[in-house]
């Protein structure tokens, strides 16, 4: 992993900014140039909801190279309660407790790493809210 | 426009062929397309492959098929759009000829998983979406195809053994095709018991590791006088995050392909005789029945599982086992469907042949559906 390339993507990951189109509304994660639905280019950066719930789930057995040491892990489809839906790993919970429609919360969590020497990633993870 | 022939198909067994180089199993391959033509030459090859780079470190794959087959000289280009490569190249050789741009056309792809260990595999498959947001979460393929799968079950109040259903529909019709990777049945007790790969997609609803070639000869139909013409070409994208759709149990890119397809062949789903899909799991096989017209939303894995989808079924699809059983090498997946289809409609389809075959369809995705490519050929 190169430093620019980790570097660009830390404060939209570290603080869940997406973009918003002030012309209808959209909101998109991650960012995008042009707006999908009205063509707008004038998208305006948005944080993000960080409470939602869980919208699909499933659990990763057999990981791509860099997250071996995770396995298994929950990767959900979170719908926030704005209604803008995130991709995330869902973490502090075993796999077998996770539920559709479960209350999830962002997290900051370690990601992966680069080898012994290499970058530390970190980002945002899900977790169940604790009512 | 002029009409475009596929004059000539070659199809490598999807296997591990650890004493071929890319090269060479291309060249294999793409030899046997030119002798099926009878053709020794073509104007250009357009080259599809979606792993050479992260497996084989290999770019310029275009220029390196052409030398290996001995034509110094012709235009040559790599075709890259992960999973539906060999789709999206079949689309721009049939452009190339219909325009009169070229006379003959090599498309041939080509795929080498087995170089890879299972991790970089894994990997490899995931470049086709967004490294920053979404191989970022750690997803897979399949994890990507799992979240379908249940939000599938959890909204039609589908059993998980109705989806399954589709590989053991696949695997039946890959009973005695040639160049399958497992031509043999699989029953729907040893699909639920193989191990979760990602919840709730079981091992043996996925596509295995496989390497392939599959090849084809395209020339204008006018001087082919050849059986099979190519009745429509389509491709078409949908939104690259699964987040950024607002139904994620549809696949807006092969709604959009299909109808483009159905369109510009005047032909309609009730028209095609043998349908090959893109099965890299059991879902996307149910999904793209379902968005390709075949089946109504929410009942396609049922209608699979009825048993339409057979050699003697209303709609005999995955004719030589799908990716599932025939195999899956990426790249080269759109081409062994086209391929496949060809067989059918010549009569050369051997012990999978579906009787009568006039018209036949082929459907490939790239990502999760977020890339479509539909081809139909009709005997000429």
């Amino acid at each position: 992993m190169s430093v620019p390339r980790y570097w660009r993507e830390t404060r939209y990951r570290y603080r869940l900014i997406g973009e918003r189109c002030p012309g209808c509304g959209a909101v998109y994660f991650p960012r995008n140039a042009v707006c999908l639905e009205c063509g707008n280019r004038d998208l305006v950066e948005c944080n993000l909801g960080e409470v939602g719930a869980v919208l699909t789930w499933t659990v990763i057995r057999n990981p791509p190279e860099g997250f071996e040491k995770y396995a298994p892990y929950v990767v959900a489809l979170v719908e926030l309660d704005d209604g803008v839906r995130v991709l995330s790993q869902i973490v502090d919970v075993e796999p077998e407790e996770v539920e559709t429609g479960m209350r999830v919360e962002a997290a900051f969590r370690r990601v992966r790493e680069d080898g012994d020497s290499g970058i530390i990633e970190y980002g945002y993870k899900f977790r169940p809210v604790i009512e | 426009m002029r009409r475009v022939a596929v004059a000539g198909v070659g199809l490598a067994k999807v296997s591990e062929h650890w004493s071929l180089a890319l090269k060479d199993l291309f060249a294999e391959t793409a030899l046997k397309a030119l002798d099926d033509a009878g053709a020794d030459g073509f104007d250009a090859v357009y080259v599809s492959s979606m792993c050479a780079a992260p497996l084989q470190g290999q770019l310029h794959l275009g220029t390196m098929m052409a030398n290996a087959l001995g034509r110094r000289g012709v235009a040559a280009m790599t075709v890259e759009a992960a999973e539906a490569s060999g789709g999206v190249a079949f689309h721009e050789g049939v452009k190339a000829v219909a325009s009169g741009f070229c006379d003959s056309v090599l498309v041939g792809g080509v795929e080498k998983m087995s170089d890879g260990l299972p991790g970089q595999v894994i990997a490899a498959i995931s470049m086709s979406e967004d490294q920053e947001y979404t191989s970022y979460t750690g997803v897979t393929k399949v994890g990507l195809n799992a979240l379908l799968h249940r939000r599938y079950m959890d909204n039609f109040g589908v059993g998980p053994e109705e989806v399954a259903m589709f590989a053991v529909a696949s695997h039946e019709n890959a009973v005695g095709s040639p160049h399958a990777q497992y031509p043999f049945k699989v029953s729907i007790d040893r699909v639920m018991a193989s191990p979760m790969e990602a919840d709730p997609v079981h091992m043996l609803e996925c596509a295995g590791v496989g390497d392939g070639a599959a090849a084809v000869l395209l020339v204008p139909a006018e001087e082919a006088g050849g059986e099979v013409e190519v009745a429509a070409t389509s491709v078409a994208t949908d939104s690259y995050y699964l987040s950024g759709r607002k139904d994620i149990l549809t696949f807006g890119a092969v709604r959009e392909a299909a109808s483009r397809a159905y369109k510009a062949s005047g032909l309609s789903a009730a028209d095609v005789d043998v349908l090959e899909v893109h099965d890299d799991t059991t879902i996307s096989g149910v999904l793209s029945i379902e968005d390709l017209g075949f089946a109504e939303k929410g009942k396609g894995a049922g209608y699979v599982a009825e048993g339409n989808t057979g050699r003697g079924g209303e709609i005999p699809t995955n004719t030589f086992g799908g990716l599932k059983a025939r195999g899956h090498p990426l790249g080269a997946t759109g081409l062994y469907q086209i391929g496949e289809v060809a067989l059918q409609l010549r009569g050369d389809a051997g012990p999978c042949q579906v009787e009568g075959a006039d018209v036949g369809m082929a459907e490939c995705l790239g990502g999760l559906g977020s890339t479509c490519a539909v081809t139909m050929l009709r005997r000429a």
